[in-house]
């Protein structure tokens, strides 16, 4: 069966309690996942009071302060701070989201509760490893395949079906959503998840290509495409508000199309 | 995840990419829809015929069988509502068992399962049908 449990070694234990700085008068309790893998130890919830009026509204102002302010090693990604790098995406309060666009008021609870994404080996506190995440992304091939003489100009695209690439090109890959499907959880290894798919659909209907029947040929198999079950997980947490699952429809669609 | 020794020395394309793809799976999709799709009215012409049986007592119940549609949609229920069961419960296998010789095993029950369980069905009907319930 697939693991229920997380094994002995990965149980999370109480850790520190670090308490708000000395003057500190509006505190919010933050309950952040603590791992290092060179310490042997078990990961560990460390909870931060963190003054909030001396910190900005998101949750990586929070994660910032309390690095700055009160434990600097606390590991976590970060880089543009503004939704558009992918780096902080993490699961704050049970949901995937980015760190830098959720604002910390808007979690509901006591405490705000930040783990790494879900499913992925730890490389350290906040920091998931992505680099089958990546393989995956990079094994769908995601550049335009022709085989016709590049014109002298650019390739050219109606306006109309350009418009075909919206809600799709958007994708920061910061892998919220592959990380919230259970059926990427299961079959991680096989299942290439929704981003993949939702990027693989994006060069599948580029009017440009000229690659699209190799390119469902490599898609159609059941786990590369037909794990999804349309749990939508990918499309509630999406940071962008994408719809990873529809994209993962019309996939399925074209298959049909092809054979019916 | 399933993790042997020998994946972490494996590049993450080497992993990503796997087998490669088997080139099947729309027919399983298609299946699947068609049936669920078929099931509908059969289904509930399965409910109606049951409601209808429980009242007609042991020869009545016999007669009823062997008229002609009623022998048909019988075994139309049963024939489409175990393909669509085999094919639902193979995803469930596939979703929660990763060690391949157990994957393997249970699809394999599960086909075998309702295979036989169509056919005991389907010739008890005709039996019924043709040859009287005794």
């Amino acid at each position: 069966m697939v693991q229920l449990t997380l094994p002995k070694n990965s149980t999370v234990q109480n850790g520190k309690h670090w308490p708000a700085p000395a003057g500190a008068k509006n505190t919010r309790s933050f309950k952040v996942y603590r791992y290092d893998p060179e310490d042997g130890r078990n990961p560990r919830w460390d909870t931060y009071e963190v003054d909030v009026d001396a910190c900005g509204p998101m949750v990586l102002d929070a994660l910032l302060y309390i690095k700055n302010t009160i434990d600097p090693t606390l590991a976590f990604r970060r880089s543009c701070r503004e939704g558009v790098c992918g780096s902080c995406a993490m699961n704050i309060g049970g949901r995937n989201t980015l760190a830098c666009t959720h604002g910390h008021a808007d979690t509901p609870g006591k405490a705000v509760q930040i783990s790494p994404l879900p499913s992925q080996p730890v490389v350290k506190d906040l920091i998931p490893d992505l680099t089958l995440f990546y393989a995956q992304y990079a094994s769908i091939e995601p550049w335009l395949h022709t085989v016709t003489p590049e014109p002298q100009t650019e390739w050219k695209q109606s306006p109309e079906d350009r418009s075909k690439l919206d809600g799709l090109y958007e994708c920061i890959l910061c892998a919220c959503c592959s990380t919230s499907c259970p059926s990427y959880w299961w079959n991680g290894d096989k299942y290439l998840g929704p981003a993949s798919l939702l990027h693989a659909y994006r060069w599948l209907i580029d009017s440009r290509d000229e690659a699209t029947g190799d390119r469902l040929d490599d898609l159609e198999d059941p786990f590369k495409l037909y794990r999804c079950h349309t749990i939508m997980n990918c499309a509630q947490v999406c940071p962008k508000g994408l719809n990873p699952a529809k994209a993962i429809a019309e996939i399925k669609k074209m298959l049909v199309e092809r054979v019916v | 995840m399933t993790k042997s020794s020998s994946a972490r020395f494996r590049t993450p394309m080497s992993r990503a990419r796997g087998l490669g793809a088997s080139h099947h799976g729309v027919g399983h999709f298609i299946t699947e829809r068609v049936s669920g799709l078929a099931l509908v009215p059969l289904a509930l012409w399965g409910v109606f015929a049951a409601l209808r049986l429980a009242g007609l007592g042991f020869d009545g119940a016999a007669a009823w069988v062997a008229i002609p549609h009623n022998t048909v949609l019988l075994s139309l229920l049963i024939v489409v509502a175990l393909v669509h069961l085999k094919g639902a419960v193979q995803v469930v296998i596939e979703d929660y068992i990763p060690d391949f010789t157990t994957k393997t095993v249970l699809v394999l029950a599960n086909l075998f399962v309702c295979v036989l369980g169509g056919a005991l069905g389907v010739v008890a009907i005709l039996k019924v049908a043709f040859t009287g319930a005794l």
